[in-house]
Parts: C-alpha cells; structure tokens; sequence
C-alpha cells in the first residue's frame, strides 16, 4: 500500500498530529510563531466533531483546555513566548490535579515580546521549572516537521498515561518550515488512553493512585462519577489538606510518577559516536546543523559524534554519558545564553571540558558556524 | 437545617467547612442547593466551578462534579468544560474579587459569548481570605487593610457590567432575602445563555470590623434597611440612590447561546 505522504509546516504537523492522537479540543490565543497551530485545529476539528475556542487570552486558553480534559476530552493548547508564560499558572493546577493536557511552545525570541518572528531556545528552563512548586516534567524537543506529528502523538500517549500536561517545545525554524511528512496509517501507532475507573461512583476514591504506577484512574464530568476538582494540595479524597503525612505523599508521587518511568519516557538519537573525541549536544533546529557539521567533520577526518535529546525532560543523561564515552571535549550549542548545557555539565561533571556555543540574535546557527567550532577544539 | 433532600448534596466528609460562623456565603450554598434540587438536576450533571476566595471554597461542599480552579479563572475552566459537554449544569461560583478583579477579563468574555452558565458572584465588597483588602466593590470611603483611609477608586456595579458585556440574565439580592435569590438562581439556572446573579452577603470578619457591621446581624439589618427593588430605585435621584442596594432582574433577553452556535457551526461543516 502506497504511504500517505504530506508537504506541511511543522506547525501543521503539530496539530495534526494532536488529532491523531484522539485530540478533540483545542483552546487558544493568537501569538506568532505559533498561530497556525490556532488556525489548522479551528479548520479541523469541527469537520471531526471536535471543540475548537478562541479565548480571551493564553490563561483562557489553557484553563479552557483543562476543563475540556477534566470533561473527558483529550485537549490541547499552543503558545509562544509571551503566551508561554503567562500559561505557567494553570500549567501548574494542572500538575497538582494531575489533569492529562498537551501544551505545544513554538519557541522565539524573547525575554518580554523580544523577537516575534525570529527563533531561539530559550524556553527550555521555563518549560522545567516555569510554573512555581515541585513536579514531574516531560518536554519533547522535535527536530523536524516529521517529529513535530510523531512526538505530538507521543506528547498525548504520555499525557494520558501519567496524568498530567507534557510540553513540545518547537520553535519558529521548525514550525515555519515545510518538509515532507510520512503520515503513518491510524492504528500502526500506540495511543494511549488514561485509566479509567474500575469501581462505582460510591467506592471512588479520585486521587487513590494504584501503587504500581502512582497514577490515580480519572473519571470525567457527567460520566457519573462525582469527583472535586483543586489546586490545592489534597488527600486521596480530593479534598484540602494540611496534615504533614498526606501533603508528603501527595508532593512525592508528583514527582516520582515521572521519575519511576524515565527509562520508558526518554528518548535521544545518536549520530556517529563511536569512537568520538568530541562530541556535540544539541535539540530542535540547532541539531540539524549540527549533525551536519559533524558528517562534514568526520569526512574531513575529526572523531566528532553527535547526541540529540529528545526529550529535554527528562533530560537523558545516562544516555549522555554512556554516549559520550572517552570523549574529552563537549561542545553544546544553543539558542539561548546556555540552559541545556547545565543538564550536560551535571551529566558528565568534570569527564569532559564542556564547551558552549551560544547564538543570541535571532538567527540560527549554521552547520559551517557549528564545523568551525568542532576544528577550533579538535 | 436543610431539608432531606438538600443533604445528598452536601459532601459532609469534606466538613467542617472553612467559613467563619456567620459568614454570608453559607445562606448562599443554601440557595444554591434548594435550586438544584428544586429544578430536579442530578448531581451527575451539575458541575461547580470557582475560583479562589472564601466563596470559591463551596464547590468543595457540594457533593456533584466540582472543581476549585485558580484566582480569577474559573470561567475560562468551565468554558471548557460547557463547551465539551454542553449537556452539563455548569454553575460558577466567585467573590467579588475572583470575577471583576483578577477575572474581569474572562467575566466580560464569557458574558459577551453568551455561553451556557449560570455565574454566581457573591460579593462581600472585600477580599475576604487573604485578610480584607480592598476589592473592586468596596465603597468609597470604606476601609481596608490596604485602604486604611478609605477606598478612593470607584467601584463596580457587576449587574451593569453583565448587561454592557451581554449576559442574558442578570440579577441582584441579598443574603436577607433568601427566597428572591433562590428565584434569581432558579431563572439563571433555567436561562439558555450567560445568566449572572450578583448576591451582596457580608464579611463581618474582615470588612464588617472595619466598618461598623463587625456582627452578622448586623449586616442582615442594613441589607434589609437598604436594599430597595429596582421600579423604586427609578424614581429615586442618584444622591437619594447613594448607599443603597438595588435589587432585583435587571437583564432578562434572548440571545443565540454559544454552545449551541457551536454545534450548529459543526453541522454546518459537516454538510
Ligand atoms: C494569582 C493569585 N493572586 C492572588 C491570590 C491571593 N488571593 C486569593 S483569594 C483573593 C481574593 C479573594 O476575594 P474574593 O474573591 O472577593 O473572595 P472572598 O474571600 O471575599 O469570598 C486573593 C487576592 C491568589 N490565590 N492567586
Ligand atoms: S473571612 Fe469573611 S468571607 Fe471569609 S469566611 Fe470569614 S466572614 Fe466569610
């Protein structure tokens, strides 16, 4: 059978990756680089009985889109810059009631309203640690319009299985940019949905999380089950509490539903490692460069490889390590003043000199730019 | 005590509640209920939102699908959740500051889109939880932690805010009159469209000590010395109008709803 294949922006196949994944409600606010994103779902999803809104604002947005979740519907929103921060409050509500969303940040330039048109990297720590308090993070970093389908899908899959919202960071290169997409057959994918309850209404008990995966089963609004809904730190019940014991177990499972299942949720490419003296970190557009400045320098002789994580978080680091190997010069260029490169350092400690290599001005970094650096250290 | 039927509502697990005693928010919880069950909703389909406050406590109370959302936002939440399940009672519940402080934006939008929900703001003229500062309703000349001289800036009238930005049903009535509240939130509930129903209850913890109501009682005795119905208010000057509560529905209108618009729209799309 002959593949299905498409010629989209990144920012298409975002969203039409969400609705791959079962995504049927989309609530938004209009910020560049990413409002094709806005525009594609608003098309979309009514041809698919889906729920698309345009809300007063990026708040609006995300709590439209947690509502619709806490309804039953797999949901999403997207942002950029601006936007990005201003979701941070109810990115966290939706952590602390562990209400699976997708947010997609198609990061620019920023701080403030910084560089609308042009790209950077330089959401990668906010997408960590943005919103105030302890959780669990799982941010995917795609690399190419095919990852911006397949890694959506996979942004869902997780979402859904750990209760929770989990961030693409995109940016304005690859969401602007058009490239061919294999778009796989619906059912040739896992999706994943989130557990339901097995027991009655009476015997529900909503944060109750089964001990082997820390994930409670969530019921939906109007299916029966009668269920509250906070922010505030609660027990099993759902409901307030200030004793030490529940407020430790309530805060700890946030955290290790993540951390439990790290090996399953990181993912990382490897471009010629074996052997390499140096290495190169980086993720989204810079990798494409990279990668190729490093095929350049290994024709040109340089044990050079390269180590693209996937997901920033969790931020693959055994994997680093066991990448980097013997490799004594690590170079991580980005678009920002250097974030990842903190998690590169923690990593690898003092195995390795860890070299930045950082671009600021809106523009990305080019292979010849990314090559120079690797014969200036090599 | 509430009747039988009231009391499946009311999730005693969750008690004691949070509410000083004598708080005004209690007597709305009440309306609020006898509604319900007056109306014949299950608690299946009823869902309560809110958002932070004292007030935004009572989903927390209320034994159907309830959800406690940020300060300020709760509007934009149960837009989600109407808009994904339109079969759904969405009622949202706020403080004075909750809707038209920090929330005024998604107030204005979700009145203007007409959307399906019955907003209930029960406005104490203060911020009650976080310790009685000044709200966007509190008086002029009325004093605060954070307006220790008196307020200067002048405040909301949230039922002519509603119509301005097209609600479809707004009212106003005090905690001393129960029975007209539970009417204004019956029609509210019963109206296809934004519907918004402004009860003026008391903070006698933090608003009254400060400004001479420091008892409940108190407080009853000036809403039902000064509320006065909305045909005798026409008459009345604005000078003789100062001070006073006016009372009564104020918006009463048909419009296309929404949700319903949504829908049509799908219908539309899918030919
Ligand atoms: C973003 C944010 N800002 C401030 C607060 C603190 N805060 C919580 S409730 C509230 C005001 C509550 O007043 P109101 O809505 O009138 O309710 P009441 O307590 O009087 O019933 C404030 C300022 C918060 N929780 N979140
Ligand atoms: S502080 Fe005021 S609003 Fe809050 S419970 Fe006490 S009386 Fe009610």
């Amino acid at each position: 059978m002959p593949k299905k294949l498409a010629f989209w922006q990144g920012n298409m196949a975002v969203a039409m990756g969400g609705i791959a994944a079962g995504c049927r409600f989309f609530g938004g606010y209009p910020i560049t680089p990413s409002s094709e994103i806005a525009e594609v779902m608003a098309e979309e999803l009514p041809k698919i009985n889906g729920r698309f809104i345009q809300m007063e604002d990026e708040i609006g947005g995300i709590a439209a889109t947690i509502g619709a979740s806490i309804a039953g519907y797999k949901a999403m929103t997207a942002t950029s810059g601006p936007g990005f921060s201003l979701k941070q409050e109810n990115l966290g509500l939706a952590y602390m009631a562990e209400i699976p969303i997708v947010v997609i940040d198609v990061m620019r330039g920023g701080p403030s309203t910084g560089l609308p048109t042009r790209v950077s990297q330089q959401d990668v720590m906010q997408a960590r640690w943005g919103t105030h308090g302890d959780h669990g993070t799982i941010a995917y970093a795609p690399s190419s319009v095919q990852e911006c389908f397949e890694l959506t899908i996979d942004a869902f899959n997780m979402a859904e299985r750990f209760r929770q919202p989990v961030l693409v960071m995109s940016d304005e290169v690859i969401g602007h940019m058009r490239e061919k997409v294999v778009i796989p057959e619906p059912g040739s994918y896992p999706i994943v949905d989130r557990k339901r309850p097995k027991v009655s209404p009476e015997e529900f008990v909503p944060y109750l999380a089964d001990p082997a995966d820390d994930v409670p089963a969530m019921a939906s609004f109007g299916d029966g089950y009668r269920w509250h809904v906070t922010g505030l730190t609660h027990n099993d019940y759902g409901f307030p509490t200030n004793e030490p014991e529940e407020i430790g177990k309530k805060h700890l499972r946030l955290v290790r539903k993540v951390e439990r299942f790290r090996d399953e949720i990181v993912k990382y490419d490897l471009e010629q490692t074996e052997g390499a003296e140096i290495l190169v970190v980086s993720y989204g557009c810079v990798a494409r460069s990279a990668v190729r400045a490093v095929r350049e320098a290994r024709a040109k002789g340089i044990r050079v490889g390269h180590f693209r994580p996937i997901t920033l978080w969790p931020f693959p680091d055994k994997e680093l390590i066991q990448a980097a190997g013997q490799a004594k010069k690590v170079i991580v260029p980005e678009l920002n003043c250097g974030q990842m490169i903190s998690e590169v350092k923690i990593a690898l400690g003092c195995k390795a000199e860890i070299i930045p290599s950082n671009l600021v001005n809106g523009e990305i970094l080019r292979p010849h730019e990314i090559l120079a650096t690797i014969e200036e250290v090599a | 005590m509430p009747r039988e039927e009231i009391k499946p509502w009311l999730r005693t697990r969750f008690f004691p509640h949070i509410w000083c005693p004598g708080c005004g928010h209690g007597i709305i919880l009440h309306a609020i209920l006898r509604s319900l069950v007056d109306l014949g909703k299950t608690r299946e389909e009823t869902v309560i939102a809110s958002g932070i406050g004292c007030s935004s406590r009572m989903p927390g109370y209320i034994n159907a699908n309830t959800v406690h959302t940020t300060h300020g936002r709760s509007l934009a939440f149960a837009t989600g959740i109407k808009l994904a399940k339109p079969e759904l009672t969405v009622i949202d519940v706020m403080g004075d500051g909750d809707c038209t402080a920090i929330g005024g934006n998604h107030f204005i939008h979700a009145c203007r889109r007409n959307i399906d929900i019955t907003a209930i703001v029960m406005n104490n003229n203060i911020y009650g939880i976080t310790g009685g500062q000044a709200s966007p309703t509190t008086p002029v000349g009325a004093r605060a932690t954070t307006a220790p001289y008196g307020a200067i800036d002048t405040p909301f009238d949230i039922c002519r805010l509603a119509e301005g930005a097209g609600a479809s049903y707004v009212a106003r009535a005090t905690i001393a009159q129960p029975v007209l509240c539970e009417q204004y939130i019956k029609k509210a509930i019963q109206k296809k469209g934004f519907s918004v129903v402004e009860i003026i209850t008391h903070c006698h913890t933090q608003f009254g000590r400060k400004n001479k109501r420091p008892n409940p009682v108190d407080n009853l005795i000036f809403f039902k010395e000064n509320s006065i119905p909305k045909a005798k208010a026409k008459e009345m000057t604005e000078e003789e109008k100062k001070g006073k509560i006016v009372i009564g529905e104020f918006v009463d209108r048909e419009g296309l709803e929404y949700t319903e618009a949504y829908l049509k729209l799908i219908e539309r799309v899918r030919g």
